[in-house]
Parts: C-alpha cells; structure tokens; sequence
C-alpha cells in the first residue's frame, strides 16, 4: 500500500509545485496573461487518473492543469505550453487554459464554462461504436452545473445510452460567488434527473477518489449511461492569478488550508520517505522549469498556421 | 433538390463507414423535409441517430466524434435553430485545428436549411451566414441548384474543415438534371464561384435561392437589351474572388443580392474587396441587393422583404445610370 501512497504524494505535489512556479511565472512575466490554479484540489486529477486507462480520454476546463499532468504530460512541454513557447503540444497556441495533449489521451481544457460536456458525449459516442473498451472523463466545476450543455448531455448520454464520467469538483467558489448562492439543488442530486448514478465522495483524498472513480467507470459500463462523481474539495487560492480575494470571509482559508489534501497525503507517509521525495520533486520542478524557459517563441509568420486543413 | 441531397448522403455513407447523421427526427421520419428519408432503414441507428432537441449538444457531440476519426453530419430543422448551437460552432468547431496546433481535425458538416420565402415564420426563414462567413476555420456552401446540392454536399463531408451547409428551403422541391455519376473529385472544386449566365453589361453575383430571381431577371433584362452576367457564388467562405473579379473588370459594374440583411453582410465584404481590387475598371458603385434592417418580417410581409426581379432590375438601372 505505502507504495501508492508515495505515488499520490509525489504526483500531488508535483502539480502543486509546478502551479506555484507558475503563479510566480505570471507575476514576473515569465507568463503572459493568467492562470487557473488547482492549488487544494490536486487529490482529484490524481485519484481519478489512477482508475482511469491511460488511453480512457479526459476533458477538463481552465482548471486542467492537475489533469494535464495526471494523465503523464511531461512537466517541461507543459511549463512550456503555460508560457505560451514553442512547446510540442499546442506550439503555445493552448497556454493555460485551453492546452491539449491528445497523444496522452489529453483531449484539452476549455474556456467555456460546461463547453467541455457535448465533446466527451461525442467522445464516448465514438469509442462505444468502436467497442474500444475506453470510457471518456470530464471534469466541471460546480458552477457548471448551470450551463445548458451540462444538462442537454447528460440527458441526451442518458437517452442515448452513451457511457462516460463527469467529474463535478465542488470546490466552494464559482469563480467569486459561493457555490450555494448559485446552484439550487446540489449537483449529484440532480442526477437523478437524468436517471443516471451519482457518487459524492471526499475530493482531498487522492485514494478515496480513485476508489469512486473505479466504481463510477464501471457503473459506466454496467448502465451503459453516464455517471456523475461529485467530490467535495475547497479552492485554496484565489479563481485566478490575479485574484485578491477580498470576498473570502475572515479565517476561511486558514480553516480550509486544514484540509489541505497535500497535508494529508504526507501525513500518511513516514516522514524519512516523504522529505526524499519532497527533495526529488523539488529538483525535478526546478530542472522542468529552467528547461522549458529554453524552449523557443513561436514564429510570427506561424499566427495563421491551422485556420484551415489546406 | 431534396432527393439530390438525400443521394448525397447515401452516396457519403456508402464512401465512408466514418460518417455519420445526427439531428432531431431525422431517422424514423426522415428529417422535417425529408432529406434523411429512408436512411436509417438502409444504415441503421449507430449511424442514423434521432437525438434529443438539443442543438449545442447535436454539435458538440460531433465534435467529440470528430476527435475520434467520424465524420458527422449534423442536420439543424431550421435556420434559426442554429443558434443555440452557436456556441459550440464558434468557440469549439471552428476553433480546435489551430487550438491543438493542428492535431485534432473537425470534418464535421452542419446541414442548415436556410431562407425564407415559404411562408413561415420568423425562426423558420432566416438567413445567417454572415455570422459563420465572419468566423476564421469554418467553410460555408450554399448551393442553388439540385446538381450541386447532390455535389457540392458530398465534397463537404469529405472535407477535413467543418462546413456550414445552407440548403435554399424554398428551392427544396426544384427540379433539376443530377448526374448520380459525377466524380466530386473531378467536380467544380469547393470554393469556387460559376458563371451560370455569361453577359457582357453588368455583373450580378448571388447564392442559394436568390440564383432562379436572377436569372429571371437577367431574362427580363436581355428583354429590354442589357447582358447581365449572373455569378453563382456557391461558396461564402472562402469567396472566389478571382472569379468574382475577372467578370468585373470585363463588365465595370457589381450588383450583389442576397436575401439577408444588407448590413454587416456577405454583400457588404464583397463590395469592399472589388472597390479594393476593381477600382481603376468600375463605371460605377457596388450596389447590393438584400434583406432590409429588419428581424424576418411576417409572411403576409415577406414579398416585399425578399429581393425579386423588380428590385435586381431597379439596382441594375441605378448602376447602368452612373
Ligand atoms: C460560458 C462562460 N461563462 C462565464 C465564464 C466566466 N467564468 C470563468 S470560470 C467561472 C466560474 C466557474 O465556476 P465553477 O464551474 O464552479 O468552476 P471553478 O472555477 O470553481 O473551478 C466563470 C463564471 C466562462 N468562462 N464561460
């Protein structure tokens, strides 16, 4: 067991490490624009991977970066794409909120709030008419549950008979609104509507996710209909980089901050191997990060490259 | 032209096992205007599919088996239908080619159809392709003829860019000679304009239902002693200008007509880049022919909207005068 356990540790803090380089990166310019952080619902991307097949493909929003590097993108390209370089996923052409890898099974975060819904219909469309055995997985936030694709896909995959997973991170927040001024009923009691499977579990263990996600997918498969995971987990920065979170009551973050999924997964490792591998990652972020600075700006007369097949 | 559309579809699905139709009431009853008739029974359900009444969902679902190699066939009942589905079009389809750096292909069609004129009301008449010609990565057809509805069908679904497919609905039930022979790669290439009438006095470029006004007035006009040269568009995005322009520098005069507003529209794109390429030839002005500023008025209304072979004739007079 420890083994796994170290596993969800390192990847966890991995994508921590790499996000907080990053908001770094936007502050000092290194990035231009902004950035979504994951930053407290790391245990999510990292669970659901592990009971996910790592050709199953995922769809995520602009809060994909724990994905993208769940689903085994390698830390320097994604440093690179954040940064807007050269990199070989999208040539800087995805940056943070809309990089994709489909090579990883990474079909690409989305901008659209609830955009990412209809393609992972399609997706599953796909791979139940080829019988690949693959399940496509989406994750939303909980503000997406009032988008009309949200709803148009989960009845029409209901309808259709259509497996796949939707992964709602019930984070707290809709961008600075709480999520309960926003949602009139909560989003795996909602599901009933759509006569498909809910399972609610807690999003800041890595391992209580994964366990949902491997009954959700093959709930998936038994129903032959979508299945909604709802993990409960708290935002533990701001909706964006450049957020102050004024809105944030007093000592909520301290209160949260105690649920801190990273916390916890070290807790649960003896603390010989935990700071060896806290060491080993650290190097291994610095090193991606100085490596993807070296990566080249895109060419200028490459802006209208891709409009079209030919 | 239905049954030309319906032979296209046949003939894509018998071409490749990837395509695929998708849309509401289009397998057990055919579609709305009968274009899908029969094909679930020869094709079955997995590639036939009555889907719910959700259009953002129809496409983004295309898009979704798009990434997977199929080559959906969304069919939207109507024209302004496609609006809720505006979204998926504008912010995944036409974008996740150069999103992905070109990784990720969208051959996806999205049949529409289009224009007014059959006495419905206001969503069931519109004509929206500006909103589509306006966005960089799609395509947009609109054939005007049974044999090109048959062709021109067929070369977009083997397209690799997702299309906007605007069928005339009140050309629905045209008849017309369709060669089921022709070979699409050997056919008028998409994106490219026909000459349909050769004229030497004034040029009139149109598309879709708007071609038959033409040539009928282009009839009256030969009547009265004036060669119209009537160009059928055939593609909104890209447009041929090459085309577009050769004709214009033999005649010295442009008149575009479209049934939709004229404000913002294909028209208004055209005359700005002839005014641009055609200066030093034109007698006169790009004058446009189109829908006035107004939401698709009721259809006791309509004739006075629609462009007719009086108005073309009237705008042909004003550029003959300058
Ligand atoms: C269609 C659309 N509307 C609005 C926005 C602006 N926006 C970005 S994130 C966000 C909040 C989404 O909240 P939630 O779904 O809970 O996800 P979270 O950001 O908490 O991960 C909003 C309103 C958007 N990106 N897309």
């Amino acid at each position: 067991m420890m083994a796994a356990e170290v596993d969800d540790y390192r990847d966890m803090l991995r994508i921590r490490l790499i996000e907080e380089e990053l908001l770094k990166c936007v502050q000092d310019g290194r990035v231009i624009g902004s950035a979504h952080l994951c930053i407290g619902q790391e245990a999510i991307p990292v669970g659901a991977c592990r009971a996910l097949k790592s050709d199953d493909p995922v769809v995520a929003t602009y809060r994909g970066h724990g994905w993208a590097l769940a689903k085994g993108v390698p830390p320097v390209q994604f440093i690179g794409e954040v940064m807007g370089r050269d990199s070989t996923l999208n040539g800087g052409r995805g940056g943070s909120a809309y990089l994709s890898s489909p090579d990883h099974a990474f079909m690409g975060e989305n901008s659209i709030v609830g955009g990412g819904l209809p393609m992972t219909l399609g997706l599953a469309m796909a791979h139940q008419r080829r019988a690949t055995g693959l399940i496509p997985a989406v994750s939303i936030g909980d503000g997406a549950m009032n988008q009309g694709n949200v709803h148009e896909s989960l009845n029409m995959g209901s309808v259709l008979g259509i497996p796949f997973i939707v992964i709602v991170e019930n984070n707290g927040y809709a961008e600075m609104t709480p999520s309960t001024d926003l949602t009139a009923t909560p989003a795996a009691v909602r599901a009933a509507a759509y006569a498909i499977e809910a399972i609610e579990v807690d999003g800041n263990s890595a391992s209580a996710v994964a366990e949902a996600t491997r009954r959700a997918r093959e709930l998936a498969i038994s129903t032959q209909r979508p299945v909604m995971v709802e993990a409960h987990t708290r935002r533990l920065g701001g909706h964006y980089s450049g957020d102050a979170q004024a809105y944030r009551p007093k000592g909520e973050l301290e209160e949260w901050g105690r649920l801190d999924p990273l916390t916890r997964a070290r807790s649960l490792l003896d603390p010989t191997v935990a700071e060896a591998t806290y060491q080993q990652v650290v190097a291994e972020v610095a090193d991606a990060f100085a490596r993807a600075a070296q990566l080249p700006a895109p060419l200028e007369e490459e802006a209208m490259k891709h409009v079209y097949a030919n | 032209m239905v049954a030309a559309l319906n032979a296209a579809l046949r003939a894509s699905l018998d071409r490749d096992s990837k395509v695929l139709l998708m849309g509401e009431d289009i397998a057990i009853l055919g579609g709305v205007f009968r274009v899908t008739d029969g094909l679930v029974k020869d094709y079955g359900e997995q590639r036939v599919v009555d889907t719910p009444l959700a259009e953002s969902t129809i496409i983004g679902a295309a898009v979704g088996l798009a990434m997977r190699g199929y080559r959906p066939v969304c069919e939207i009942q109507f024209d302004g239908f496609v609006f809720p589905a505006f979204d998926q079009i504008v912010t995944q389809v036409a974008k996740l080619r150069v999103r992905t750096d070109g990784q990720v292909a969208m051959p996806i069609v999205i049949r529409l159809p289009f224009g007014g004129g059959i006495g419905a009301v206001e969503h069931h008449s519109e004509s929206p392709e500006a909103y589509f010609v306006h966005t960089p990565g799609l395509r947009v057809m609109a054939p005007a003829t049974p044999a090109d509805a048959f062709v021109m069908l067929q070369q977009a679904i083997a397209s690799d860019d997702p299309v906007i497919f605007l069928e005339p609905k009140r050309r629905y039930w045209d008849r017309g000679e369709v060669d089921l022979a022709v070979d699409i790669a050997h056919a008028t290439p998409m994106g490219r304009a026909r000459v349909t009438r050769s004229g030497s006095d004034v040029t009139i470029a149109c598309y879709g239902p708007m071609l038959r006004t033409c040539l009928e007035a282009a009839d009256v006009a030969a009547g009265e002693g004036r060669s119209l040269e009537v160009i059928d568009l055939r593609s909104l995005s890209p447009i041929d200008f090459p085309t577009l322009v050769a004709s214009v520098e033999r005649t010295s005069r442009l008149v575009v007509v479209h049934e939709a507003q004229g404000m913002a529209s294909v028209g208004a794109e055209i005359a700005a880049v002839v005014a641009e390429r055609c200066f030093w030839s034109m007698e006169a002005p790009v004058i446009r022919v189109a829908g006035f500023h107004t939401p698709y008025p009721p259809n006791r209304l309509e004739q006075h909207y629609l462009p007719d072979v009086e108005r073309i004739l009237d705008a042909v007079d004003r550029s003959l005068a300058y």
